[in-house]
Formats: C-alpha cells, structure tokens, sequence
C-alpha cells in the first residue's frame, strides 16, 4: 500500500537517461524547474511538455510507474489549487457566500497544478534514473568550490544520500510494522481525525525505534570501515564527462533558451 | 472446518522491472488441529504465503476459503479473520509501542472488542503462559533483553486467543536455550488447546523435532507436502535446492550404506537412538562381523 511513493527509488533499465552522468542530470533538473517556474503564455508550456514527454520516453520507465509518485501529492496540489483558486484578487468571475472565483485566480490555480505535477515528474525522472551513490558524486563534485569557503560539502552530500537510501527501507519497515499491528487487530482506516491520530502511535513509535537503531547500526558500520568523513577519500568510478553528457548539456540550454524565447515574444495567454 | 488454499498466486510490483512471481499456483488444504511446517529458503515465498492465510495480502489470483468461506468476498469480515488466524511476524519484538509490558499484550484484546477485565484476564494469562515474571509486568518492554521482548511479542498475538497460530520463524536470532524455550511452548499450546499452529523455520531439526506435517516451498512452489520423515527421504533433491536434511538422516543413511540395518526415516535423536539400538542387538544375536567391514 506504501509502496506507492516513487520518490527517492532507482528503477533500473538500460537508457540514455540512466547513462548520463549525474551532474548533467542535477543540472538538467535544476534547470527544468527554473524554467517551470519562469515561463508565461502557451508556446512555452507546449514545450515545457514536449521536453518532459521526450525525456519521459527515452528514461524507459513506464509512465504508469511515475503517475504512482504523483498520488503521493494530490493533496498538496489540491490545497495550491484551491488556495490560488478563491485567494488570488482580481476580475470576479462567479461569487457565492464569501468566495469569489477570480479569472486570474482560475489561471493561477491551472498553471499552479500543471507546474507541480511537471516538477514532481521531472524530478522523479532524476531520482529513478540515477542511484543515490551516482546523485552523491554528482552533487558533491558539483558543489566541491563550496568547500573552499568551509561549507561541510562531503557531509551534506553523505547525508543527503544516506536520507534517499533510507526512503525506501522506512517505507518498508512501515509496512511490515502497519501489517503486524493489523495482525493484532489495529485498524488504521476508519475512525475520526483525532481517533485516527490516536491509531498510529502503535505505528509510529515502533517506526522512530527502528530508524534509531538503524541510524546508530549504520553509524557504528562506517565507524568499523574507517570512515572519518570525506578527507583523502578517492572514488572507486570517478566521474567523467562522455561525448553524450556534453550533447544533454547542449539540448537542455537549448531547451532553456526556447522556453525564454516563448517567454518573451509569445506570452499569450498567460 | 479448516483453510484451504485454491491455486492461489501472487505477483509482487506487477508490470514494473522489479515484478516477482512469489507464489504460483499454491493449493493446500490446512486441517484443524495440525501441526504443520513450512520450510524453503529466503525468498522461496513463505513468508508471502503466510500473510494471505490471515487476509494481510491479497491473492493476484485464486481464492482461499476460511472454514468454507471465501475470505474475498466483499461481505468477509477480515478483521474476525485476522482475530482468530493469529499471525508472528519474523522479530516480532519490533512492533512492540506501549509504556508497560501488560499494556502492550493487551492491545489485541482490546482490538477486539473485550471488556477490559476480559482483556486484562486475557494479557495475565498469556504473559503466565509465555513465563514472563509478574514483577516485569508493569516495566517497560524496552528495557527487556531480546528473548524476553520476542515472549512478549508473542504473548500480545496469544492473547487474543487465536485458533490458528502462524509463527514467522520464531526462533531467529535467539540462542538454543531461548530457542526451545519457545519451540517448546508452541508446543504445548498445540497439546494442551488443539490449536494449528503452522511454523516458518529453517531448521530442519526443529521441524523434524515439532512438526506432524512438513511444506516444502521452492520458488514460490509447494515442492513436497507431507509427513516429515517422507520429505526428509528427498534429502539429496532438497539439497539441490538450498536446504537440508537433519544431521541425524544422513547419519542414519550413511550407517545404512555401510551395511547396519537401521531405520533412515529416523529425524529425531531419540527415534535415531531407537533405531540404532535395536539395529545393534539384532547384530549381537546374529554375532555379525561388523567391525571388519572398510566403511
């Protein structure tokens, strides 16, 4: 029921995606949802979907498996929406009681549903192509000019891919533990709100137990591999730039360069 | 009055790259009052089997009928299911959450509806029947040492008094004291109530020890079904497959080669020692020579 969430899991197959190197991926992905948030009028949504179909396509993963990620935010979308909806000033366009729908809030809340579901999308495509060892190097050999100034940039990077890690084994462990208390009896789907807050502390407090034995288990197994943090640590696949990596480097500007292009000469009707 | 399982199949993450068939086509009929083991190695679908006898996961295809009933019906009350087949699941000390020991062991009872008296009644008597000290009974059950957490564990799914008692691999984890300790009470419950109890292990001593019906389950497959000493016969093809015989088979077999007239069917100790004695008797009222044999 959990396994639902697709954020965070590696889908293995054999793509042109999966073969980037993983800073074009983290820069691609940085740069799409720049441009999400940046574009106006029709022609560059039109090629915002193009971008993200073709990218979708050549990932080879099945799309059904990404719209399973997206189930996990439907409310978030649908409390943007609603808030956008009836909360954005403007030319009233049907009122009723104390709402008022606005045109500009019915644009807003369109453009706002589309826009997430795009950087939900995109940013699945990222997590389900690379594995989080490949997205650590990636980020910590994009952001390493940081460390110059004193940012921790190994530790972020070890962090952050050790939290990707743990995404899919929690949700596991939740399983496991929702299926033996419902062994027992629980029952985690009727009753109200608070009575349903209440249903999870057999959940939850297992869970926490769990994540702190596991965080203290995998402390202790670094600490027993000599791990002491990211000085004079050298990397087994060190990462370099293929003929491919500079071609994607090359069709995101461009992709870039297009949804500017819209932006600014085709901003209808947005 | 019992569980039977028809053609039933389970695919994990259908469509998607990680698609696992975990059981194909699994027919078996679990009467009351059996003793049964399951043994297969990681991954031979045990433990997915397992979860569907109590309703947790629900067959890709095939039904299972619970004393006559399809338990997919839309009308099946899963949750009635769920209070009389209770399920062990493997380290069940990791679900343990209350404050005190008594209070986690009478989280069952009270899910089904109990007064708390009954309930309460219900905790005492399974906290006694696992042999947890009454002193513990109000500490917490993190302060506990593994074998005792895994007792209460149990005691929590005992309690709500099942009639069938499923156990994920008790024994995991545990040293061979805790070990029998545990095996030993799954027993006597059998005894004493005449409940099913069906037991995941993967020792072949244990179930060769405990059990009157032994399932074999290969990838996904029910490989051999019946009494233990028959599928232990198989030992060379379960070797094949990941598992083993007792020690005491292949002792009896290989005493057998050389030429002492003992019974291989033999799983236990005791039944060896019987076995064996009685061989060697017959050989000192023959006055054989055995000594001489090169073996």
């Amino acid at each position: 029921m959990l396994r639902d969430i697709t954020l965070g899991q590696y889908y293995p197959a054999d793509s042109v995606i999966h073969k980037l190197d993983p800073r074009v991926k983290l820069f691609s992905t940085m740069v799409y949802i720049i441009s999400l948030f940046c574009f106006r009028g029709i022609a560059a949504l039109v090629v915002a979907t193009i971008f993200l179909v073709i990218v979708i396509r050549s990932s080879k993963v099945p799309f059904k498996f990404m719209v399973k990620g997206l189930k996990a935010i439907v409310i978030l979308m649908l409390i943007t929406a609603l808030f956008n909806l009836f909360l954005t000033p403007g030319k009233t366009v049907v009122s009723f009681w104390v709402f008022k729908i606005t045109e500009e809030g019915a644009k807003n809340a369109a453009l706002m549903a589309v826009r997430l579901t795009y950087l939900i999308l995109g940013a699945s495509i990222m997590t389900l192509t690379t594995t989080p060892n490949q997205l650590t190097d990636g980020l910590e050999k994009s952001l390493m000019p940081l460390s110059k100034i004193g940012v921790p940039v190994h530790a972020i990077a070890m962090m952050m891919s050790i939290a990707l890690r743990f995404i899919p084994i929690l949700i596991e462990e939740t399983d496991k533990i929702m299926k033996a208390q419902m062994a027992r009896g629980a029952d985690f789907e009727s009753g109200n709100l608070f009575q349903r807050v209440k249903n999870m502390i057999p959940l939850l407090v297992p869970l926490f137990i769990s994540a702190f034995r596991r965080a203290d288990d995998l402390a202790m197994a670094m600490e027993a591999r000599c791990y002491n943090g990211g000085v004079g640590r050298t990397k087994m696949k060190p990462l370099h730039y293929e003929g491919r990596d500079k071609r994607a480097y090359l069709i995101v500007l461009g992709y870039f360069a297009l949804v500017m292009v819209c932006r600014i000469y085709f901003p209808f009707p947005m | 009055m019992s569980i039977i399982l028809d053609n039933v199949s389970y695919v994990y993450s259908e469509n998607t790259a990680y698609q696992i068939q975990a059981l194909k086509n699994i027919n078996l009929k679990i009467e009351d009052g059996q003793f049964i083991g399951i043994i297969g190695h990681t991954g031979s679908g045990k433990s997915t089997l397992i979860q569907h006898l109590n309703g947790l996961m629900k067959a890709t295809s095939g039904s299972i009928y619970f004393h006559g009933k399809d338990i997919y019906e839309e009308d099946f009350d899963l949750r009635e299911l769920r209070n009389r087949v209770g399920l062990v699941f493997q380290y069940p000390e990791h679900q343990l959450f209350e404050a005190t020991i008594f209070d986690d062991v009478s989280f069952g009872p009270k899910n089904q509806g109990l007064t708390k008296e009954e309930a309460g009644l219900r905790t005492f008597e399974a906290l006694k029947k696992v042999g947890m000290p009454e002193e513990l009974y109000d500490q917490s059950p993190f302060g506990l040492s593994g074998g005792q957490k895994r007792r209460v564990a149990i005691a929590g799914v005992l309690a709500m008094k099942p009639e069938v008692l499923i156990l994920d691999e008790p024994t995991a984890g545990l040293d061979p004291a805790g070990r029998d300790e545990i095996l030993d009470l799954v027993a006597r419950m059998h005894r004493e109530q005449g409940i099913t109890v069906i037991l995941v292990s993967h020792s072949m001593e244990d179930v060769a020890k405990y059990v009157q019906r032994m399932i074999v389950m290969n990838q996904g497959s029910v490989m051999y079904d019946g009494l233990p000493k028959e599928v232990f016969r198989h030992y060379k093809e379960l070797e094949a497959v990941g598992l083993a015989a007792p020690q005491v088979t292949y002792l009896m077999n290989e005493l057998k080669a050389c030429g002492l007239n003992v019974d291989t069917d033999a799983t236990t100790i005791a039944e060896a020692r019987a076995s064996l004695l009685e061989a060697l008797m017959g050989m000192d009222a023959k006055k054989a020579d055995f000594g001489g044999t090169p073996c």
